[in-house]
């Protein structure tokens, strides 16, 4: 396919321009919030807690009166940063564990990796998040580790399914007969093919690696203060809804287009490399 | 005019519900945050034990009373010996077990030793390190030997951890408390609610209501829900200062805003650098704007304090002159100490809400005189094995809520490790000391030695704030002890 | 088939054995003492090991790791350190919660999911479709703490016809309990409908476009008569198995939601044991969700094998 038609066929998928714009809002928010936000969320201004938005204060101000739009600009930063690595450890551990439990299928080492997946899958993953955090002590860093484990078998899965039926395909096996080591031939022929796959994967384990830090961030676990998360914002507003209403509405909001916007982006991407869909779509 | 309007539709709605609402009002719900593990007040810290069953069930030879005096107990009466080293306590006649069985020497005999047996699991067992021994004289008479004088030993038997337990019931104790108190245990549903029934056979003064039930809402939403629905008729020591307000304007309720024997502090690791240097404690303490954090994190409930002491004491000395609010003389102090540019710690913070939301704002304070802290939130178990038992920490803040504890400052392994002989000497004497003059003397120099030191930064004292149907009478206004004492709690017409 | 149970029975002890044997070593490694967590800070150090004496904390690491499995295999859960009663018991009632949490939730997820997938299905590219489609987006894309927080703010605090939290007893009125479980039930079935709503939409869409069905309606029958009476069992098959992976989600999942709601349910259980350090009822607790889960998993796929021969063979 041509450079050009896979633009204008991108640019056609309404999903993926919605998708991308909403999450780009927030990915430049965050960025943005390194050189400047409206105000210091690190100074407290007790005096003026609790003010509904306002021109001074687009999104109102907090119970120690800080303002909302810079620690929802902030929280974007912690979000997106957690959920970007925990997707990277996930693919880091799962791609290579996948890749090589297809090109040894039904050795033992397909079988340990397999059985070793599904053990992670059982355990209810926000509980053994809870434990890593209890045993290490709550920070940004041990949020990203509870959730990047329960991403490797994911990509595991993925990645070994999708690769199974590459081993059977002719350029493969002609590679084998040419000589080619499994290692090698994982690299070289397997890994380019699924990476469409690997992307979409990785879109939708984003979205739901913000959704989990947010969990973790609200019930304590997350990113330590004064560094602002979107799920401690939402835990500390919790008592003050009945007199403040904002402090729960926006960061909520905030988690819930960001979102909304991976998933839109991450269905937009799937029709776009699946022309097979796209069709039975349209 | 509006509060006219108001009070007669109250009173119209009154009128409306009157009827039912009379026949109900022989029973009382009260609102608790925690939950007690178990039922046994003599084998466990958890202050909600207490809550629940100090005076209620259990009683001991002395009690607290509401202002936090040492009133007669199951102990009518007693003589002290001149040497101050033995006391003959005459128990009160016809006291009964809520199992029928009788309140005798033996039973006082049995606890007090189960207290202070080798392997006796009781949490505050210090109190009872100086029994030699107790002996049974005959069924209504206690003769309890010391083997140092001690003037705080009739307080310490005031402790919801002395309380009298017998023999005969003591397996269940955990499940099923049996006292001698007004009222009788009646039914626990785990997670959600203890209930009481009045103890009709009670040797004193019956109790006005007929049940309570303790119902335990730990997530402060779901309080202010059930107190604006009325399922609870009290809230003790409600959880959330900033609903206050919301109570504070509606009839139904009243707000009780008393004291604790809880001293808020940020402690500070006095043996650990750049702490173990008085000058940077001091820095640390001219640093920090106590009202900004009363005003902040407590919505204004709490009483600035100086020192290790509760201010409704009448021994209390008011010391917030020593570290009144000077961010210059912080910053003047450490550039003397050699930290002109600052220095960097760590903020270890218990759950409680006086401690995070104060340990953001002591953060910004801090940083505003060059001090970084990293703010690690930890849960109790965590915070007691890295800063009560690991030392592991530069600050941290806690309320300590136990009564008269200065003698803390004198125990140079404990968490602040404050080491000064002088002060230990002090206390020691004090321990001795029965001279009520005396003492108070004692007591007070004691506040300013610490001041002084700057062994910690003495924030506030916490407030008991509980918000309490306005019909509903005699509910205790300050907590000298962790404990609801319901006996003479009773409903106005 | 048998030789294939057996095989599929064999992996499933050997991933119990696993699972008890990791989660006894995080448990282990958890920093805390519980004796010295339950008699605070005025304890002395000999009452803190008296206490550990009596907790058998004590005991060598191997020693409370066989106690433990020992325990668990005769039904003898052990008994709590902060509760001081049986671990089955309090685990038992905790479940009286969060069973009938999760069925009301799971009931709940198949009333929304499987008319609006079948609706979007059958009517795709409509109107229909397209707002299911942007509802179940939404569904999947809040936190359900937040929608809980907001349905709290809205139907307890304002319009008072919930009350916010807190769980009354089934002793109390069946109708009384179930209304105290309508909140959180909805918080946990929006997100798990959109799931299964898009799921059911997709599945329903691939076996409409295969060939049966399509020979169906060469035959005459009409798209609605196709989709009732062929693609839907034959779609029903994927659904089931998300529904069953669902229960047992619910089931853990709900952690947040019964602290949101002050459910004294078993997600709240775990939680507070964790932060009491009453590591027997952790331990306990999460090795019996994963043995759920394991078991579901098991169960699913014997189904399998038995509908589908040709998976008794290979995986």
């Amino acid at each position: 396919m041509a450079e050009k038609s896979i633009l204008r066929l991108a640019l056609s998928s309404r999903n993926l321009i919605i998708g991308l714009a909403l999450s780009l809002v927030f990915v430049i928010a965050g960025l943005l919030s390194f050189l400047w936000t409206p105000y210091d969320v690190t100074m407290l201004d007790i005096p003026s807690r609790f003010q509904t938005p306002s021109a001074a204060h687009w999104l109102g101000t907090d119970h120690f009166g800080r303002d909302i739009l810079s620690m929802i600009m902030v929280g974007a930063r912690t979000s997106i940063a957690v959920a970007l690595v925990a997707v990277g450890i996930g693919m880091g551990l799962g791609v290579p564990l996948g890749l090589a439990a297809a090109a040894r299928k039904d050795s033992l080492l397909d079988d340990l990796i397999m059985r070793g997946n599904d053990l992670v899958f059982a355990f209810p993953s926000l509980l053994i998040a809870i434990l890593i955090t209890a045993v290490f002590g709550p920070s940004a860093l041990n949020a990203i580790i509870a959730i990047g484990v329960f991403n490797i078998p994911v990509f595991a899965r993925l990645v070994r399914g999708a690769a199974l039926s590459l081993w059977t395909l002719d350029y493969v096996l002609s590679a084998r007969v040419a000589g080619k080591g499994a290692a090698r031939i994982s690299f070289e022929h397997i890994l380019p093919n699924v990476a469409n796959l690997l992307i979409v994967q990785g879109t939708i384990q984003f979205s739901l690696g913000i959704l989990a830090e947010a969990s973790l961030s609200y019930v304590g676990l997350g990113a330590q203060p004064p560094i602002p998360s979107w799920g401690r914002m939402l835990a500390d507003s919790q008592t003050m809804i009945s007199l403040a209403p904002h402090m729960a509405l926006f960061p909520g909001l905030a988690i819930v287009l960001t979102v909304l916007g991976l998933n839109l982006a991450g269905d937009g991407l799937r029709d776009l490399f699946d022309p097979k869909l796209r069709k039975a779509r349209t | 005019m509006m509060k006219a309007i108001s009070r007669s539709m109250f009173a119209a709605s009154m009128m409306l519900t009157a009827g039912a609402a009379f026949a109900a009002n022989t029973d009382v719900t009260v609102g608790l945050q925690l939950e007690p593990p178990h039922l046994d007040p003599t084998s466990a810290a958890a202050g909600a034990i207490d809550q629940v069953l100090y005076s209620n069930v259990f009683e001991g030879l002395t009690r607290f009373g509401p202002d936090g005096s040492v009133n007669p107990g199951l102990a009518e009466s007693w003589t002290i010996s001149d040497d101050g080293l033995s006391y003959t306590f005459k128990l009160r006649a016809g006291v009964k077990f809520h199992d029928g069985s009788d309140f005798e020497a033996t039973d006082v005999v049995f606890s007090l030793d189960r207290a202070r047996a080798e392997d006796s699991v009781n949490a505050q067992k210090a109190l009872f390190a100086g029994i030699a021994s107790v002996e049974a004289l005959d069924a209504g008479t206690v003769k309890v030997t010391l083997s140092d004088a001690n003037g705080s030993f009739l307080f310490n038997m005031a402790w919801g951890d002395a309380v009298m337990v017998a023999p005969e019931s003591i397996d269940d104790i955990k499940s099923n408390p049996v006292g001698t108190g007004a009222f009788r245990f009646d039914s626990w549903s785990r997670g959600d609610k203890i209930e009481l029934a009045r103890n009709e056979d009670y040797w004193g003064t019956p109790a006005r209501i007929e049940a309570a039930t303790f119902k335990f809402i730990s997530d402060p939403t779901a309080a202010f829900a059930a107190m604006m629905a009325e399922d609870v008729d009290v809230f003790y020591s409600y959880p959330a200062p900033e609903n206050l307000m919301a109570f504070e304007a509606d009839a139904r309720f009243t707000i009780l805003s008393g004291s604790t024997e809880g001293e808020t502090i940020l402690a500070m690791n006095n043996k650990q650098a750049p702490f173990d240097n008085a000058k940077v404690r001091a820095a640390v303490s001219y640093a920090i704007d106590r009202n900004a954090i009363i005003d902040g994190a407590m919505f204004g409930f709490g009483t600035p304090i100086g020192t290790h002491f509760a201010p409704h004491n009448p021994d209390y000395v008011d010391l917030t002159g020593n570290s009144a609010y000077d961010p210059e003389k912080a910053r003047a102090l450490l550039a003397e100490a050699g930290l002109a540019d600052g220095f960097k710690t760590t903020l270890k913070l218990p759950p409680p809400s006086y401690a995070r939301r104060g340990g953001e704002i002591i953060a910004a304070q801090l940083r505003a005189v060059g001090i970084e802290t990293e703010i690690s939130n930890l849960e109790w178990a965590q915070w007691l094995e890295q800063v009560f038992r690991g030392y592991d920490y530069g600050l941290t803040i806690v309320s300590h809520t136990e009564p008269m504890d200065i003698g803390i400052y004198a125990r140079p392994e404990y968490y602040f490790q404050y080491d000064n002989a002088d002060f230990q000497t002090l206390i020691a004497d004090l321990a001795v000391e029965a001279d009520p003059g005396k003492r108070s003397g004692m007591l007070k120099q004691a506040q300013t030695v610490i001041s002084e030191d700057y062994v910690n930064a003495y924030l506030f004292q916490l407030a008991m704030v509980s918000v309490v149907k306005t019909d509903l009478k005699g509910i205790w206004e300050n907590a000298p002890t962790q404990a609801i004492d319901l006996t003479s709690v009773y409903w106005a017409d | 088939m048998l030789i294939y149970a057996l095989k599929r029975l064999r992996s499933l002890v050997l991933s119990l054995l696993v699972a008890s044997v990791v989660i006894f070593a995080v448990i282990e490694v958890v920093p805390g003492d519980p004796a010295a967590f339950m008699l605070g800070i005025n304890a002395q150090e000999d009452t803190i090991a008296a206490l550990r004496e009596e907790l058998g904390l004590n005991l060598s690491v191997y020693q409370r790791y066989f106690n433990w499995v020992g325990g668990l295999l005769s039904g003898d859960f052990g008994i709590s350190y902060t509760y001081r009663s049986p671990v089955a018991e309090i685990v038992t009632e905790r479940l009286w919660v969060s069973l009938p949490l999760a069925a009301y939730a799971l009931s709940l997820t198949v009333l929304l999911a499987f008319p609006a997938g079948i609706l979007a299905a059958s009517r795709r590219g409509s109107v229909t479709d397209l707002s299911v489609m942007g509802f179940t987006q939404l569904g999947v894309a809040i936190p359900n703490f937040w929608f809980a927080m907001l349905m709290v703010l809205a139907f307890a605090i304002n319009l008072r016809w919930f009350s916010a939290g807190g769980f009354p007893g089934w002793d109390e009125g069946f109708w009384i309990s179930m209304k105290s479980l309508t909140l959180p039930a909805i918080a946990l079935a929006l997100p798990q409908a959109s799931i299964l709503a898009r799921v059911m939409r997709s599945s329903l869409l691939d076996t409409l476009g295969e060939d049966y069905v399509r020979t169906c309606r060469a035959k005459g029958l009409s798209k609605a008569q196709a989709l009732w009476r062929h693609a839907l069992r034959n779609a029903l098959i994927p659904v089931l198995t998300i529904i069953g992976l669902q229960f047992s989600f619910l089931l853990a999942g709900a952690i947040i939601i019964e602290n949101v709601f002050f459910l004294p349910g078993l997600g709240r259980l775990v939680f507070q044991s964790i932060s009491q350090r009453d590591l027997i009822v952790v331990e306990s607790v999460v090795m019996l969700l994963v043995f759920a889960v394991i078991l579901v998993n098991f169960a699913v796929d014997i189904a399998y094998a038995l509908v589908d021969p040709r998976l008794r063979r290979g995986r």
